[in-house]
């Protein structure tokens, strides 16, 4: 017997639920604004500067006695977390007041301390410092390369299909982008180099979702040329939803295994991803799609694209 | 029957064998050695190292050229008898009051003829400002660079770390990568040092309380001798310097005959003679030590030192007077570095990580496996052989460039599981909804195929597209990350429309079934 999420003659009645899904993704898109301004995201020593060190102390001390290691240090705010094992502590402090250097000789007063409290026996498993100005710089770099691939991907598609598909595919980029943003405001999730590095790949996923639709839009635009546009786009949607919700599940399946087995370092990096793929994939049916009957497709002109091969399968 | 040109058989052979011997060290023990490949490259994330971002201070370089220009604009303007005050360097602008501004025009002659890279500016008041042009500010800062980065490499190789990266970036940034150095305090205090070393005389005829107040004697200047203490014991030494330390040409950590550390010195001639000279003139004198503007030791000249070797004695340790050698061995640094970014991982991470990472990859693969049959039957199968081959040709591949695999490129791998089925799952979907048309099993898998080819070239270029912008704007893990995206993308094509094709062609003409049951 063979497993089928989707069955073969599924019509589901997407496109006239078009306005509830769009008022639920405005609704959506305002509060990750208002949560972004309210609570602001937890940037990573990446973006904010600081230092993070990584130690497991052997004789399993508590929270409380890693954080009495720095007391008096003058290293400002120092937050403590267990970290994987229970040996293991992940130490932020908080971006020095100073220029470069400074950062780097916090180092070291927090290593002392370290030393100070639990001897030789404290094993460095990571040591990181992010100076500002290199905090800066990948922060702007971060900023620049989501908007930098938001609009490779309006051009390719302008390039692949016609104008309305390309503000169609990025409405549903931006909103996904948003909506990640907004999950890592609420949560409190660290946002650092690697999570833009997920929200890069979230616009690479939710474009590819978004494409396989259009595509068959495009061709079913030609099949049924006086069938009217909801319909061919409702008809569309389902063709593809099984292929859409297959590799939606094997996607997240190696995500979860990411996250259950990957290791507390790709952790929230794959959470970002889960995320994202979830919010893309229900932007690609419910955003994407609908969107061509707002910005309007020409419908009967030559639109460009391999038409011969449309046709034979017609 | 479907017609396969049998390029493509030749191809997808050729792929699976690169595949299987490019990928098999990295599951092999490495004892196996006899195969062409090497395990990929792991990055210090995984293996342990210690990442450094470095910034060449270089406006120092600058002013010190500024400083010499001054030096001879003051010689010619006191051969002219031009008179001025206020002389200094100041934000990278050397400046001074001329007594007289009628003089103006007259000293900036001189000047020009002192440098002719000068910008001069001279205002009705007589003040002058001198700035180096942007050409010249230019070569200097680039010739800092450069002359960093070989100072840089000099000092670690001396260290013995196995394969450091020292790379040049931007206009004023070395990356270092030291593979393996899971404690680089010992590097960077190395590299913390610029290390300029000269020997100048002690001006014997200064007082010490009236320097420390601030009043030092023109041609002098108060410095501090090490003695163990955070301070040091103050000390006034002429400017000028006897002997460089770009005169040398070895140095060595050695006992002396008291048992203490020091450390032994050998002059190139010209040094040996200066030396010589300095030693023979000033004997009974005292000649001073210095390091970047510390007084390491201030020892008295006891007879002629000829024959151009000597030695440092100080407040040395053993471990103290070897960096020294060190760092006199490997010269001095042009300007100061400051260190912007470090990312040090030790061992015990990286193996957590590796096996944290490949656990998590073999059960994606699993997962999707499964699913593919349960979902696909038959054809889940072939999309699984193919997943199987995409992932050997990615690790081969990825170890045949000698890219760098990191922990963020092992998320990619299995992020790549899960998507790379995708191309197959377009492919098989549209069998099934051609199959439902009434299409026959051959018409269905030749259209399926066919058709399902532009979305999933679309599909993947989006993917290419992130993946370069990603490789744009990372730095180390995330590269990696990048590279192995991209190189997934084009196995992942590969793999579903011509691997999986030619297994379902094969199994489509062995047993030329009736109905299709995708």
């Amino acid at each position: 017997m063979r497993l089928r999420l989707i069955p073969d003659d599924t019509t589901l009645q997407i496109i006239p639920l078009r306005r509830h899904a769009m008022i639920g993704s405005v609704v959506a898109i305002v509060a990750s604004a208002v949560l972004y301004v309210a609570i602001g995201l937890n940037f990573g020593i990446d973006f904010r500067g600081g230092i993070l060190i990584e130690v497991r102390i052997p004789e399993v001390p508590q929270v409380t006695e890693v954080r009495g290691a720095f007391e008096g240090a003058g290293l400002g705010e120092v937050a403590i977390q267990e970290f994987g094992e229970e040996t293991d502590f992940l130490v932020r402090i908080e971006r020095q007041p100073g220029g470069d250097e400074a950062q780097q000789a916090a180092v070291e007063t927090a290593r002392s301390h370290l030393a100070a409290a639990f001897g030789d026996a404290v094993e460095y498993r990571r040591v990181e410092f992010v100076g500002p100005t290199v905090s800066q710089d990948l922060l702007r770099g971060g900023a620049i390369a989501v908007l930098l691939a938001v609009v490779a991907m309006l051009l390719y598609i302008m390039f692949r299909f016609e104008m309305a598909f390309a503000w169609g595919a990025v409405v549903a980029l931006v909103h996904d982008v948003i909506l990640t943003i907004g999950v890592f405001s609420i949560t409190g999730l660290e946002f650092n180099v690697a999570t833009v590095a997920a929200l890069l790949l979230i616009v690479g996923y939710s474009m590819n979702d978004t494409v396989v639709v259009y595509d068959r839009v495009r061709e079913n635009l030609r099949k049924y040329k006086k069938t009217s546009l909801d319909l061919v786009l409702n008809r569309s949607i389902n063709e593809t939803l099984s292929r859409t919700v297959n590799t939606t599940v094997t996607t997240i399946m190696a995500l979860g295994a990411l996250i259950l087995l990957g290791g507390p370092v790709v952790q929230d990096f794959s959470f970002a991803m889960i995320w994202g793929i979830t919010v893309g994939t229900y932007s690609s049916i419910f955003l994407a799609a609908p969107l061509l009957l707002t910005f309007g497709v020409r419908r009967g002109a030559e639109t460009p694209g391999p038409k011969a091969e449309g046709e034979r399968a017609a | 029957m479907i017609h396969v040109p049998r390029w493509q058989i030749a191809v997808a052979v050729i792929a699976v064998v690169f595949a299987v011997v490019y990928s098999a060290p990295n599951f092999l023990p490495s004892s196996v050695s006899w195969l062409p490949g090497d395990p990929v490259r792991l990055g210090l994330d995984l293996q342990g190292g210690s990442h450094l971002l470095l910034r060449v201070d270089s406006d120092v370089v600058l002013e010190e050229r500024l400083e010499s220009v001054l030096d001879e604009i003051r010689t010619r303007y006191r051969a002219a008898g031009i008179g001025y005050t206020d002389i200094g360097v100041r934000q990278l602008t050397g400046g001074l009051t001329l007594t007289d501004p009628a003089q103006g025009e007259q000293a900036q002659e001189l000047a020009e003829e002192a440098d002719e890279t000068l910008e001069i500016d001279v205002e009705s008041s007589g003040r002058m400002t001198f700035r180096l042009d942007s050409n010249a500010e230019k070569e200097l800062r680039i010739s800092a660079l450069s002359q960093s980065q070989e100072v840089i490499r000099r000092r670690i190789d001396e260290t013995g770390t196995n394969e450091p990266t020292i790379q040049r970036q931007g206009d004023d940034r070395i990356l270092v990568q030291l593979p393996g150095v899971d404690d680089p305090e010992r590097i960077k205090r190395l590299l913390g040092q610029t290390a300029k070393m000269n020997f100048r005389m002690v001006d014997e005829t200064a007082s010490i309380p009236e320097a420390v107040a601030g009043r030092v004697p023109p041609g002098s200047e108060l410095l501090y001798e090490d003695d163990g203490s955070e301070q040091g014991i103050p000390i006034v030494v002429r400017r000028r310097v006897g002997v460089s330390g770009d005169n040398l040409v070895g140095a060595a950590p050695v006992i002396d005959q008291n048992n203490q550390p020091v450390v032994s010195l050998r002059f190139d001639a010209a040094g040996a003679r200066r030396f010589g000279d300095l030693t023979t003139e000033n004997v009974g004198r005292r000649f001073a030590i210095v390091l970047d503007g510390r007084v390491i030791s201030a020892p008295v000249i006891r007879e002629p030192i000829p024959g151009g070797s000597g030695q440092i004695s100080g407040n040395f340790t053993f471990e103290t007077a070897s960096d020294l050698a060190l760092l006199l061995r490997a010269g001095a640094l042009p300007a100061p570095l400051v260190i912007l970014e470090e990312r040090t991982v030790g061992p015990s991470l990286g193996r957590d990580s590796i096996a944290a990472g490949t656990l998590a990859g073999q059960v994606a693969l699993l997962l999707v496996i499964i699913y593919m049959v349960a979902v696909y039957g038959l054809f889940g199968v072939a999309a699984d052989i193919a997943l199987a081959v995409n992932i050997a040709l990615l690790l081969g591949i990825l170890s045949a460039l000698g890219a760098t695999l990191t922990l963020p490129g092992i998320a990619g791998i299995a992020l790549t599981i899960g998507m790379a089925v995708d191309a197959n799952v377009l492919i098989f979907e549209r069998i099934r909804e051609e199959t439902r048309r009434g299409r026959s099993p051959v018409s269905a898998i030749d259209t399926g195929y066919r058709q399902a080819l532009r979305a999933i070239i679309d599909a993947n270029v989006t993917t290419l597209i992130a993946a370069l912008v990603l490789f744009q704007m990372g730095s180390g893990p995330i590269r990696g990350f990048a590279v192995t995206l991209a190189v997934g993308v084009f196995t992942t094509m590969f793999c579903s429309l011509i691997i999986s094709r030619l297994l379902v062609l094969a199994w489509l003409s062995r047993t030329r079934p009736q109905v299709l049951k995708v």
